[in-house]
């Protein structure tokens, strides 16, 4: 164990560092679920990060990536929320299904998605859930029938991330007379393909953060079919573990929000109620906790170890910090908590109380936080199901 | 950047759980509360055997020289079996000061012997009747005396295994030593932090404890352990184990540092450690039910050492203290998760 940087760590940080010094926008970029120009502008960002070999950066170089370990890849996310940098996008893509693409992708599939995805050319959207199958994923009903070389497919997707702006959708179809976890296949289509109809949805918060997908014998190349067929439900759940595990929520989203939360305290220390104190400090314990959990996790990881079921601790973990983390902004702004950043005497609210609406989603997007608790009795306490 | 274990430190560990496993179970803690000895003889024999009393001990003291990344899990071992005897606190605490303080000690030469030690923070000194020697903090100064040259005033604890001791009287003359302060600082973080390690094996074993009994009871027809609302709540407390254990590792790892940054990561694990301890130990009580709350169920050897351990080398309030110092006085961020003060000196 040493918890040290080596020198070359070291140097990459401040290579990194540098780049995003010189390249993040000066001006927040509008929100990429608010609108199309926002969708748009978070490309752009995207190609330009992309123009630095900053894509991702833990890919091989031939698919578009730096070849970087899991340390450099969390000091890479360090700096990039230190540095303000605009939300990634393509996240559907590069840190869910990319992932799971180079487990289980052929190289002619790896050489034909990966570099469009880590340029932000092709971004993605997940179509998971369906309307009867959400928590119960296996539920699915979204069918594909083999037609030659291709498949049709035919169903209905919902709440799915980006797909009102995105041009690929990734989702579980199976074939027709199949049950339960038998039978399905994880397949790619494009969501300007004929017979595609995508409806966007509103969140919580007016933006079209999500969508329903309407498909209509949508003919798709088998090549699109990511491992064998009947197989998606194991792929499915290989993504889901590094979703839920290493990648969708870095440590360092928390580590600056906790950084922020204590410069509110510290701005508003002497009208607040003292007892905030112990909250804004939990917050930073437990940014710093999760923190170090994800560095032993990729520890872990580079000896070859793998992830199993205690990804379900992490979702736990962030998703009910965030919350709290947000809920203590709240209490110290006080009756300034409720106001919109345009109303007139709103002051430097900042995003917290958008922030607090997002991290509502946390504890049911990517599996519920019941269905992860169920997760961790059962695989990882061994109670019965 | 490393953050595993080498397969040393995973042997001694291995070594210690499978000893605590054979001759500290349920059924040797009530033989042995029931007999009310401090200490069982043929144990504390193998534990010596095994060389856990001189993992942290200096070699030119004796020992064998290994840090507190390799004795944290011993702790937390004592810890998952409720070990009775002071293994923890002689061994990764008092020892090492000994040896640190008085390197030519006589004491330091017997692993069986075991050395008490009075902290400005803590007022009760445990197992100090049966300690050969205790390190007094008097006046400012540190003493080393016999138990028998002063007047020991037992409290009893709710655990029956922790015997707590005001030590009433001068130290005899001659017993003063000229400790470093320092000497002081690391033997409370040694303390808190082993305090902590404890914690998760208390955690975990009251977890343990819960899923068995889940697992076999039964009502209306199903085991209990297959409803949402007893899963939940264990697991519930593993979450919390599971982020309060890369804590306790880091704050041993970095403890030697002792700067603002490793007081607070020490003071860190500790908070969090002995919290899943409560959350888990009071879980456990609660999925077993009425037996819970019984004296015949083992949970209540685990809530009552963790209760004492929450309150022993700084108390909760002590510890998030010395985190806000950090959070307050130093850079947060991303990029300070292991900063260092002298880094920042160098910047």
């Amino acid at each position: 164990m040493d918890l040290t940087y080596t020198p070359e760590q070291q140097a990459f940080r401040a290579e990194v560092r540098a780049w995003l010094e010189a390249h993040v926008p000066a001006t927040p970029l509008e929100h990429y679920d608010a609108t199309r120009e926002g969708f748009e502008a978070h490309r752009a960002w995207e190609r330009t990060l992309k123009s630095g070999d900053w894509g991702m950066v833990t890919w091989p170089v031939e698919y578009g990536g730096r070849g970087v370990d899991l340390i450099q890849w969390l000091i890479f996310e360090e700096e990039y929320y230190r540095a303000g940098a605009p939300g990634r996008v393509n996240q559907n893509g590069i840190f869910l299904l990319g992932p799971t693409l180079m487990e289980f992708g052929t190289h002619e599939q790896k050489v034909r998605f990966l570099p469009s995805m880590a340029s932000g050319d092709e971004i993605w959207a997940q179509a998971w859930s369906e309307p009867q199958a959400g928590s119960d994923l296996a539920g699915v009903r979204a069918t594909a029938v083999r037609d030659g070389d291709d498949y049709v497919l035919n169903g209905h997707k919902i709440w799915s991330s980006r797909a009102a702006f995105a041009d690929w959708a990734f989702g579980l179809f199976r074939e027709p007379g199949t049950e339960r976890h038998k039978g399905m296949s994880l397949i790619f289509f494009r969501l300007d393909a004929p017979g595609v109809t995508v409806n966007p949805i509103r969140k919580i918060n007016g933006h079209v953060g999500f969508a329903e997908i309407f498909l209509e014998d949508v003919r798709v190349p088998a090549f699109n079919r990511l491992g064998e067929e009947g197989q998606g439900w194991h792929i499915c759940m290989a993504t889901a573990g590094f979703e839920r595990g290493l990648m969708l929520r870095s440590p360092a989203r928390y580590q600056v929000a906790a950084a922020k939360l204590a410069e509110l305290y510290r701005r508003h220390e002497n009208s607040v109620d003292p007892a905030l104190k112990k909250q804004v400090v939990r917050a930073f314990m437990n940014a710093e906790a999760y923190a170090l959990s994800i560095y032993s996790t990729a520890s872990r990881l580079m000896a070859g170890a793998k992830i199993g079921p205690e990804a379900s601790t992490n979702k736990i973990f962030w998703s009910e910090m965030d919350i709290d983390l947000h809920q203590t902004a709240l209490e110290i702004l006080g009756p300034r908590a409720e106001l919109l950043p345009s109303a007139p005497d709103a002051g430097a609210v900042d995003d917290w109380l958008d922030d607090y609406i997002f991290s509502l989603s946390g504890p049911i997007y990517a599996g519920s936080n019941e269905i992860q608790r169920n997760i961790i009795a059962e695989r990882m306490l061994g109670l019965p199901r | 950047m490393d953050f595993t274990f080498s397969e040393e430190q995973k042997m001694f560990a291995d070594t210690a759980k499978t000893l605590l496993a054979d001759t500290c179970t349920p059924a040797h803690l009530r033989a042995q509360m029931d007999k009310g000895e401090a200490r069982d003889a043929d144990r504390w024999a193998a534990i010596v055997e095994t060389g856990l009393t001189l993992v942290l001990l200096p070699e030119a003291a004796g020992g064998i020289g290994l840090t507190e990344i390799d004795f944290a899990p011993i702790a937390e071992a004592a810890g998952y079996a409720g070990l009775p005897e002071p293994l923890v606190e002689s061994a990764g605490v008092a020892a090492p000061m000994l040896a640190a303080i008085a390197p030519d000690h006589p004491l330091l030469a017997d692993p069986a012997a075991t050395i008490a030690i009075q902290h400005p923070l803590n007022p009760f000194v445990a197992d100090a009747d049966t300690a050969a020697a205790i390190i007094l903090h008097h006046d400012g100064a540190a003493h080393i005396v016999d138990p028998a040259s002063v007047t020991l005033v037992r409290q009893e604890s709710i655990d029956p295994f922790r015997r707590l001791f005001r030590i009433d009287g001068m130290p005899p003359a001659g017993t003063r030593i000229d400790a470093d302060p320092a000497a002081w600082a690391l033997a409370l973080d040694r303390g808190a932090l082993f305090a902590a390690a404890q914690g998760l094996g208390l955690a975990q074993r009251s977890i343990d404890l819960a899923v068995d009994y889940a697992k076999d009871r039964t009502q209306f027809g199903k085991p209990i352990g297959s409803y949402q609302a007893v899963k939940h709540h264990l697991a519930s407390a593993q979450v919390a184990v599971e982020f309060a254990r890369p804590v306790v590792q880091a704050a041993a790892a970095e403890i030697g540092a002792q700067d603002v940054h490793s007081r607070a990561r020490v003071s860190h694990a500790k908070l969090v450690a002995l919290e899943a301890a409560d959350q888990a130990a009071r879980a456990s009580i609660q999925v077993h039910g009425a037996m819970g709350y019984s004296w015949e169920v083992d949970v209540h050897f685990f809530l009552k050492r963790a209760l004492g351990l929450t309150f022993t080398w700084g108390d909760p309030a002590f510890h998030r203290a010395r985190i806000a110092e950090r959070m307050f006085g130093s850079p947060t961020g991303p990029d300070t998760l292991f900063a260092r003060t002298s880094d920042q000196k160098a910047a």
